[in-house]
């Protein structure tokens, strides 16, 4: 999709990826690289398949269709678990939190599994939770949260399994403006590590303070990719968005 | 600079907070309360050990009925409360047990090793047999798991040695005086009971445990972090056939005869069931209650014939509707009841605040 101009080959790739859920094609014909460090932004309609597309990304599922690159290396049908040791983790759009464990024990389980072979799971959860400013609950039961807190604890235990790519999915809705400062802070950090970040968001302005390329998704395809403005301006996407409002 | 090394720098160098090398914080993995009740745990087995002395074969007969219980309702607890596998089939390892015993001891082993070797042939026999079941998903794993132990059923009957449904007695145990035989039976029976505690205090509280603490919560979620869901799941299926097998094969030296029809029975499965579900399923402490207060029931109400069975009916039904996670589940929720810690808690100085928000609003 984008020119390979840069000279980093990517690290993550994928060419023509299709899913079909019975008659329902949530994703066709979508290719795309990821350099490392890069940080894009994904807006789209409900319904676009954004959610789908980092799943199939992470191996959450099979696609039907289309092939995944790790590195150079074909990673299509590697399930989730081990695509997840290699540095490609995602967040959940409804939180999926360990109910029954704490919030460090949610973070240390993904640091402990998902993490470095021989990394200090204490040290990468407790890193990951400071990273979130999520400390003051690290005892909390992760049941007891509130759908915020779910939803940072999302982001908190998809890092400690300290990621080379993350994958977020609407980690910033129902946000305040202040809160959506922290949020945008965070995420500076995260890719200041080096970390890339794929990030779908309904917020636009948010989403713009981070990431310096845009894709806009509809109807199961990319269709458009590209310098934000570029694409925000981009007829397709007005089309696309028609009668939805584009914050 | 990778995120892992910067994570793990948060924790030490950027830190305010953090004086020098050693880290701001500590994990705690033991409460006061959780040691006082291995202590407590600790004394009774000891006071049961040493019952015998001033007890009869009847207290010995009942409390290996007790440890058989505690058996089927842990390992099933493990496979259904935590690696959400809800078999109905555990009888066809339980009648395995009985069997292989009979076979280990009809070839030449001495009768009270048989016991414990069946059991751990058993669990190599589920092995091979967790790749397949573990195939299936939810209700055809639970049938399939029923279909499995009639197949076992049908197998072991025929087996000349079992003459079908008359079946046989572990003859052997006739050769050892009785009084021995009862404090024998007694002491490994509680031995098991206490040694299949204590496996699954120290799997929960091990990286295998926090595995399936998690697929318990939410398997996909625990997917998507690195947890290798089925060799964990295989791990709990190996474990709970090991677990029925051991609980059938001591229920045969209890009782000297194998019918193959009563220890196959699906009568074995409604009473684990029972036992997990009243006590609370999915709870470590809730397992060990449930077949407690099972036992009670029996032994009090056992008597009664039809009034007995209509009172575990009703007493399930009232759990079941008021008390869905057991009684343990209720306690624990509601006054935040655990005895033994099988978590981790972090130490440090911002989780000191009281626990209400996160920093997100105030600070930055
Ligand atoms: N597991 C599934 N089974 C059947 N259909 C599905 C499944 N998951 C997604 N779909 C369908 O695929 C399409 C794309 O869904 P997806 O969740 O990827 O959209 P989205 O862009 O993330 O939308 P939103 O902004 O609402 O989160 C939708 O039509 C949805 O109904
Ligand atoms: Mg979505």
């Amino acid at each position: 999709m984008t020119e390979g101009a840069q000279a980093a080959p990517p690290i993550l790739s994928v060419s023509g990826l299709g899913k079909s859920f019975g008659a329902v094609h949530a994703l066709s014909e979508v290719s795309f690289d990821l350099r490392a460090g890069e940080a894009v932004g994904i807006v789209g309609p409900n319904g676009a398949g954004k959610s789908t597309f980092l799943a199939a990304l992470t191996g959450a599922f099979a696609p039907s269709t289309g092939t995944i690159w790790l590195d150079g290396a074909d990673v299509t049908g590697t399930p989730a678990e081990i695509m997840c040791r290699r540095g490609v983790v995602r967040t959940h759009q409804i939180p999926r939190p360990f109910g029954g464990l704490t919030v460090f024990e949610n973070a240390r389980l993904a640091a402990s599994f998902g993490g470095p072979e021989n990394g200090d799971a204490d040290a990468l959860a407790y890193g990951a939770l400071k990273l979130c400013r999520m400390l003051p609950l690290a005892n909390t039961q992760a049941d007891r949260l509130g759908l915020l807190d779910r939803k940072r604890l999302e982001m908190a235990r998809a890092l400690a399994t300290s990621p080379r790519v993350i994958l977020l999915d609407e980690v910033g809705g129902g946000l305040t403006d202040a809160e959506a400062e922290v949020l945008v802070e965070i995420i500076r950090e995260i890719r200041a590590s080096g970390c890339a970040i794929v990030w779908i968001e309904h917020i636009v302005h948010v989403l713009l303070q981070v990431s310096e390329r845009l894709i806009c998704m509809d109807m199961g395809r990319i269709i458009a990719d590209g310098d934000p403005q570029a694409v925000m301006r981009d007829p397709a996407v007005m089309e696309a968005y028609l009668g939805q409002g584009v914050t | 600079m990778s995120l892992s090394s910067s994570l793990s720098n948060l924790s030490t160098e950027t830190s305010p907070m953090a004086q020098a090398t050693t880290a701001p914080y500590r994990v705690r993995r033991w409460t006061p309360r959780a040691k006082i009740t291995v202590l407590l745990f600790a004394v009774a087995v000891a006071a049961l050990a040493l019952a015998p002395a001033v007890t009869g074969a009847a207290f010995m007969d009942r409390a290996v009925a007790l440890f058989v219980y505690i058996l089927l309702a842990v390992t099933w607890n493990a496979l259904a409360g935590y690696a959400g596998q809800v078999s109905v089939g555990q009888q066809g390892f339980f009648g395995l047990g009985a069997y292989v015993t009979i076979r280990l001891s009809d070839a030449g082993l001495p009768v009270f090793p048989s016991l414990v070797v069946a059991a751990l042939v058993v669990g190599a026999i589920a092995l091979p047999v967790s790749f397949v079941m573990l195939r299936l998903r939810e209700g055809e794993f639970a049938i399939g798991m029923w279909v499995l132990a009639t197949l076992f059923h049908l197998l072991v009957n025929l087996d000349p040695l079992i003459q079908g449904e008359t079946g046989v007695s572990l003859i052997a145990l006739n050769a050892v005086p009785a009084e021995t035989r009862n404090l024998v039976i007694y002491l490994m029976a509680l031995v098991s009971a206490v040694a299949v505690i204590s496996a699954m205090f120290l799997l929960l509280r091990s990286r295998i445990g926090a595995a399936l603490q998690a697929i318990r919560d939410d398997e996909a979620a625990a997917h998507s972090v690195g947890v290798n869901v089925v060799r964990t799941k295989q791990v709990i299926f190996v474990f709970a056939a090991f677990g029925a097998a051991l609980a059938g094969a001591l229920w045969l030296a209890g009782n000297v005869s194998f019918q193959p029809k009563a220890y196959f029975s699906v009568q074995w499965m409604a009473y684990t069931i029972f036992m997990v579900i009243v006590g609370g399923i999915g709870t470590f402490e809730g397992a060990i209650l449930g077949a407690v207060v099972f036992f009670l029931l029996e032994t009090f109400l056992g008597g009664y014939g039809v009034w007995y069975l209509l009172v575990l009916g009703a007493s399930a039904i009232v759990m079941a509707l008021g008390f869905p996670q057991g009684i343990w589940g209720y306690l624990s929720s509601r006054h935040g009841l655990s005895l033994v810690m099988v978590g981790r808690h972090l130490e440090a100085p911002e989780t000191e605040k009281s626990g209400k928000g996160s920093g997100w609003s105030a600070d930055g």
